[in-house]
């Protein structure tokens, strides 16, 4: 009799992979693959030989912790305490150092609202909200409001000044930026030429120009009694180069959003305007989020240009630090420094940057 | 703030046709109870700001001395950094009051630009910077030397010229930025640096042992540094001057910041009775009190202090061209009478 029912039988395991050290094969399938990627792995070996042992040398080992410009000069090392001695003037400039807590409380601000919005415990309006009150609130932290002692813009200067022209900068030329660019796509053909002569207009010259506009020429056209702050020139100027930017940004979201959405929207009997603000621009910045976010680490970078019209900046008060005739000639921990809190800063956004990437359209609401 | 309620005020009067004279620059320093001051953004010894936030350097002084002669409180200044593009700008368009900033006195700024220049603060001009252990005492026994400068039309000029006016033979050695110039001269590729002294001074103090270096007495080219302020303000103009000169006649008249008050209640010498207004009026001349040299002196010292602190006991610059002109320098005041 002939069994018509089959069982099934498992194939026999396979034998063990041959046990290879992980080290070792990483290291031949990524290092020495080829005979190409052998030269290439050698050569930057001995490239990096030649400077990272002297660089380590330099900023840690014979490195002075401790003392003063005399223990640094003949130390030969990195001179940390520099940079601790000056720490303050880098962080706020020459703002006057017994209200030095106003600058200080609203940093700490800024640093507890970037802390919620990064473990994500505030979204939607609460969120925008919280960001659009911050310049503001730091705003009359810094300059003294309610009654404090007012600090003329003359003497902000440092850390605090690049961050509050990069934050203002962000939060101002996001939403101009939107709106340009929604002028630029959807506009009847009045705003779209309007739009476009603005961002071309803006995005045709570069921001050395539009300071030296602002802090130089503006004073030339302006009557002699009406003084605009200097500082408020710089920051309307940083403003508008930086929409302009925005809005091509942007743009290029609105041109992926394809048109069966907002047909969609309105056959549902939806107001353009609610089409627009909930359907399609929320898409839209999804889309563009990476180069936004590049955009805003750009901008805060672009802040160092301030100190070509005079504004002493972080980059500027480094440079100043530098030259103290106390401390001559520490101008390279100077720049170090100076390096790592750009990094540190950048770095953090684009992380940031990342993990809205990471949460996906479900997620975030 | 302030500003909107200004520039609303401003609109106001505009809109309504009325021309707002302009006051008299002592009368809105006066009303503002501060002297704007446009300073640099950091120059060595000039200005600068300290580790505590406060500007410090000759010209920061001299924008000190100034506010306590109009306004009797060396603190009441407003620091401006301006860039260097600002300097003359900023004067001439009314953002600061006046400039302190190690700008040199051309007859372009002087006459064409809107400025007027008051007094010099600082004779700078190109000189040079050996090694001690040369053992050279003037420029011109450069004689076959390497030289290391930087790119300009004027700082190779001024060599090219001084070396054929003494019959030298130098070769320069020509860099495109201030730091390369330097680190070649730190490492031995030339035997000289030249540059403006006041640079050489930083860029001494800045070496790892500053005594290795010396400074050459010789001084090759003219660069006058002077405060300014807007044209056609007299006696503002005078007022800034003449607060310079009281700084160089103090130190000629041996009144130091220490001394002042003393001086001023028991000298019997007339020339310092009437700088610090034990007879006469001399603040009166230019609309300031009786009383101005004296809070000048008592704020900030007398030109050699001033100088010394900043320049000589930091950077190590001796006074060279900018000692009195009984000690055979250039600093010649006039008379206060």
């Amino acid at each position: 009799m002939k069994d018509t029912t089959t069982s099934f039988q498992p194939s026999p395991a396979r034998p063990a992979p041959t046990r290879q050290v992980a080290a070792i094969s990483w290291l031949r399938s990524n290092l020495f693959g080829s005979w190409f990627d052998t030269i290439v792995t050698l050569f930057i070996t001995a490239l990096l030989l030649s400077f990272v042992p002297n660089l380590i040398q330099w900023l840690f080992l014979s490195a002075t912790y401790a003392g003063d410009d005399e223990v640094c000069r003949q130390n030969g090392g990195a001179c940390w305490p520099f940079i601790v001695e000056k720490f303050q003037v880098l962080m706020i400039g020459v703002y006057p150092q017994d209200l030095s807590w106003r600058p200080g409380l609203a940093g700490l601000a800024l640093l507890v609202l970037a802390g919620l919005t990064y473990t994500d415990r505030i979204r939607g309006v609460t969120l925008i909200a919280a960001w659009a009150i911050l310049p503001i609130f730091a705003l009359m932290m810094i300059g003294g409001a309610f009654g404090m002692q007012e600090v003329d813009q003359s003497v902000w200067g440092g850390l605090m000044l690049s961050i509050m022209l990069a934050l203002v900068g962000v939060i101002v030329s996001i939403p101009l930026g939107i709106l340009l660019a929604l002028g630029r796509h959807y506009g009847s053909p009045a705003i779209k030429v309007l739009c476009v002569t603005f961002i071309e207009l803006l995005r045709g010259v570069p921001l050395i120009t539009i300071l030296f506009m602002a802090s130089v020429m503006m004073p030339l056209f302006l009557p002699p009694e009406l003084v605009i702050n200097n500082l408020l020139r710089i920051q309307i100027g940083m403003i508008l180069f930086s929409s302009a930017y925005m809005a091509e940004v942007v743009r290029g979201g609105l041109q992926a959003i394809p048109k069966g959405q907002s047909e969609a929207s309105l056959s549902l009997g939806v107001s353009s305007l609610y089409t627009v603000t909930f359907v399609i621009v929320p898409q839209a910045l999804r889309h563009v989020l990476p180069p936004l976010i590049g955009r805003c680490i750009a901008l805060f970078k672009d802040t160092s240009l301030v100190i070509i019209v005079g504004l002493l900046d972080f980059l500027g008060m480094i440079k100043g630090a530098a030259l103290d005739t106390d401390w001559l000639g520490f101008q390279a921990e100077a720049y170090v420094f100076a390096a790592f809190v750009y990094w540190l800063i950048c770095y953090s956004l684009s992380l940031y940057g990342r993990q809205l990437e990471q949460r996906g359209p479900n997620a975030h609401t | 703030m302030r500003n909107s309620t200004k520039i609303a005020a401003v609109a106001v009067a505009t809109l309504a046709g009325a021309s707002t004279a302009t006051a008299g620059t002592l009368e809105d320093v006066r009303a503002a109870g501060e002297l704007a001051c446009g300073v640099s953004e950091g120059v060595p010894g000039f200005s600068n700001p300290n580790s505590d936030g406060l500007w410090e350097g000759l010209d920061a002084d001299i924008c000190r001395a100034v506010a306590a002669a109009v306004l009797g409180d060396s603190n009441a200044v407003r620091f401006v950094p301006l860039a260097s593009k600002q300097k003359v700008l900023a004067v001439s368009s009314g953002q600061v009051d006046m400039t302190s900033r190690t700008t040199t006195w051309t007859m372009k700024r002087d006459s064409a630009e809107g400025v007027d220049f008051t007094a010099v603060v600082f004779y700078d001009g190109q000189g040079f910077m050996t090694s001690a252990a040369a053992g050279i005492s003037s420029a011109t026994e450069l004689n076959e030397a390497t030289v290391c400068l930087t790119t300009g039309t004027t700082t190779e000029l001024n060599l090219a010229d001084f070396a054929r006016a003494n019959g030298l033979t130098l070769e320069p050695v020509v860099f495109e930025g201030k730091r390369e110039a330097v680190e070649a001269y730190a490492s031995g590729r030339c035997d000289a640096l030249t540059t403006d002294s006041s640079q050489l001074a930083a860029f001494r103090a800045g070496f790892a042992d500053p005594s290795e270096h010396t400074i050459l007495p010789d001084v090759i080219s003219k660069e006058p540094l002077a405060p300014l302020v807007a044209h056609g303000d007299n006696q503002w103009k005078d007022i800034v001057t003449w607060v310079v000169y009281g700084l160089i006649t103090a130190e000629e008249l041996g009144v130091t910041q220490a001394n002042v008050a003393d001086v001023a209640a028991n000298s019997g010498n007339p020339a310092v009775q009437r700088m610090l207004g034990a007879s006469g009026d001399t603040g009166g001349f230019i609309g300031l009190e009786t009383s101005w040299m004296v809070d000048v002196l008592s704020a900030v010292g007398n030109y050699g202090e001033i100088y010394d602190r900043n320049l000589t006991s930091t950077l190590g610059l001796e006074r060279g061209v900018n000692a009195q002109w009984t000690e055979g320098g250039l600093l010649y005041a006039m008379p206060i009478r």
